[in-house]
């Protein structure tokens, strides 16, 4: 079975967000890093919370983090994930700064769907690497397996 | 300058609360806050304020043609959902202070129990703003974005599901008391808590407030006037609201503590220009649209240190009459009505009356709460001293 979930929602990529995924699509988990101060930040947003400077760099990740948290989703749920539920939902914590956090999903390899681990098995502080998969035509996601 | 003793809620009204109701949200609107007006015997000819949040759906001059307001003066709406409500008053509590109106309707009308009415439930395919950062690997409903916190949450201070169950119940009693609460007539054990199936692990069913339709409306005049109106005031002694350094709206999971969540910021303000603390607090009444929401709130408002807002729940901490802290003594929003957290403001108005189905007795100060886990607000209630 293909991972990828039809008519799940996606990323409205625009001006500030285009280039983290021009990153997912070459295989590279990127952050922002201000230009002026150096201060790493996640969510991407235009202005330095630290500085206030609007000048950006971004920044390739290692892609090794840890589990900060994890929900196992069970229905009613958008349509689009009722097939894959119950399935789990990751927090992960960037080894390069554990601030820094991303959402994802931990599969059990590269091309396996997000119901594909057993959530009795995850642990919070748990090593995982990211993997990118396609979801739809111009989209890549990150997701994470067991480092 | 503060706003101390300077207000007070002498009105408050709602209509009937149920899963589905006949009546529109405008309809809703109008009935619970005649209903209001009538209860503290003002003339809706001389309302001159209004708040309101911004997703209610019911616009200001709408309400006004339909309940036949004066010429309205000042007019307002706070966004952000449940963390809405409590600052809805006491902006409007700022408004009669400060002269800008005489005497503020304050309301919410929702009609929420029908399933297409569920905001999550309208996501589009294309998902913009901090969203799009969550959605798209199925972290999808406010459900589970609390739940992430949750998890964390017992990890770092080993809470457990029974804590949570201790919220649920505590609540569902109240509710057992209360004729106007949905849940009047259904009882919940502990084992029923736990062996309620999953919405998102590691909450379950019974950790989710209600879906209801119904109104609630509170007026806010001078402190001075409401000396003279029909019901005893429940002064607005203190009022806050918080938006705290990096916060991210519900999934709060990128600052570098997000279990510090807007309630402690919330809760500086208030409390510095209160002149009680945590311990004169008779009551509380705490935004509850799951049941994590308590313990984090507990923390933030000072009731108990950092990681001890769950066993602050064990031994009944939370419940009518004996508990340390009488908590969401209508039932609420897991057990009572979700109207967005107003109900819990009318029934902090009750406590201060003395007129709540589970009187706290000889209570005078009651905390009242609205979301946490977005940009939030809190009120202090006080009988007149």
């Amino acid at each position: 079975m293909s991972p990828m979930i039809d008519n799940a929602p996606l990323p409205a990529v625009d001006e500030t967000s285009q280039p983290f995924w021009d990153g997912t699509a070459l295989g590279e988990l990127r952050v922002q890093r201000c230009a002026a101060c150096g201060t790493r930040r996640f969510p991407p947003r235009p202005m330095c919370p630290a500085c206030q400077s609007l000048d950006v760099e971004w920044e390739a990740m290692s892609g090794r983090a840890t589990v900060w948290s994890f929900i196992v989703p069970h229905p009613p749920l958008l349509p689009a994930f009722m097939p894959v539920a119950p399935y789990n939902v990751i927090v992960v914590a960037l080894d390069e700064d554990p601030a820094l956090r991303m959402v994802g999903n931990l599969i059990a390899d590269a091309d396996a769907s997000i119901n594909s681990v057993d959530p009795a098995t995850i642990t919070i502080g748990e090593a995982v690497r990211v993997v990118f998969q396609p979801a739809g035509e111009e989209i890549v996601l990150p997701r994470w397996v067991r480092a | 300058m503060t706003i101390k003793d300077r207000t007070a809620i002498a009105g408050i009204g709602q209509t009937r609360f149920a899963k589905s109701l006949p009546e529109s949200e405008l309809a809703m609107a109008c009935q619970a806050i005649t209903a209001a007006l009538d209860d503290a015997g003002i003339d809706p000819g001389e309302v001159d304020g209004m708040c309101s949040y911004t997703m209610e759906q019911n616009i200001e001059a709408e309400v006004a043609r339909n309940v036949g307001l004066g010429d309205v003066t000042w007019f307002s709406q706070i966004g952000y959902g449940g963390g809405a409500g409590c600052g809805v008053v006491g902006n409007a509590a700022m408004a009669v202070a400060t002269g800008q109106c005489h005497v503020a309707i304050t309301w919410r009308s929702r009609k929420r129990g029908a399933a297409t009415s569920r905001p999550w439930a309208q996501v589009s395919n294309r998902i913009s703003g901090s969203w799009q950062w969550s959605r798209p690997w199925g972290l999808l409903r406010p459900v589970d974005e609390i739940a992430m916190l949750t998890r964390r949450y017992m990890h770092e201070y080993g809470a457990t599901r029974d804590h949570l169950a201790n919220v649920a119940l505590a609540s569902r009693k109240h509710a057992n008391r209360n004729p106007a609460a949905t849940m009047h007539d259904k009882t919940m054990t502990r084992e029923q808590y736990l062996d309620a199936r999953w919405i998102s692990e590691p909450l379950c069913l019974f950790d989710n407030c209600l879906e209801t339709d119904g109104a609630v409306a509170a007026v806010v005049v001078s402190a001075e006037r409401a000396r003279d109106l029909r019901q005893p005031p429940a002064v607005i002694h203190a009022f806050g609201q918080g938006l705290n350094q990096q916060h991210q709206v519900m999934t709060n999971y990128f600052r570098d503590d997000p279990l510090m969540g807007p309630a402690w910021t919330c809760a500086k303000v208030l409390w510095h220009n209160a002149d009680l603390t945590p311990g004169d607090v008779d009551v509380a009444q705490i935004y509850d649209a799951f049941s994590p929401l308590i313990p984090l709130s507990l923390e933030g408002y000072g009731f108990c240190g950092r990681g001890e807002g769950a066993a602050f729940t064990e031994d009944g901490g939370l419940e009518w009459p004996d508990g340390r802290l009488p908590t969401n003594t209508s039932g609420a929003g897991m057990s009572e009505a979700y109207v967005h957290g107003f109900n819990l403001i009318a029934e902090g108005v009750r406590q201060i009356r003395g007129t709540s189905t589970s009187q706290v007795k000889g209570a005078e100060t009651c905390l009242v709460t609205s979301g946490e886990g977005v940009p939030t607000s809190a009120l202090l209630l006080t009988a007149a001293r």
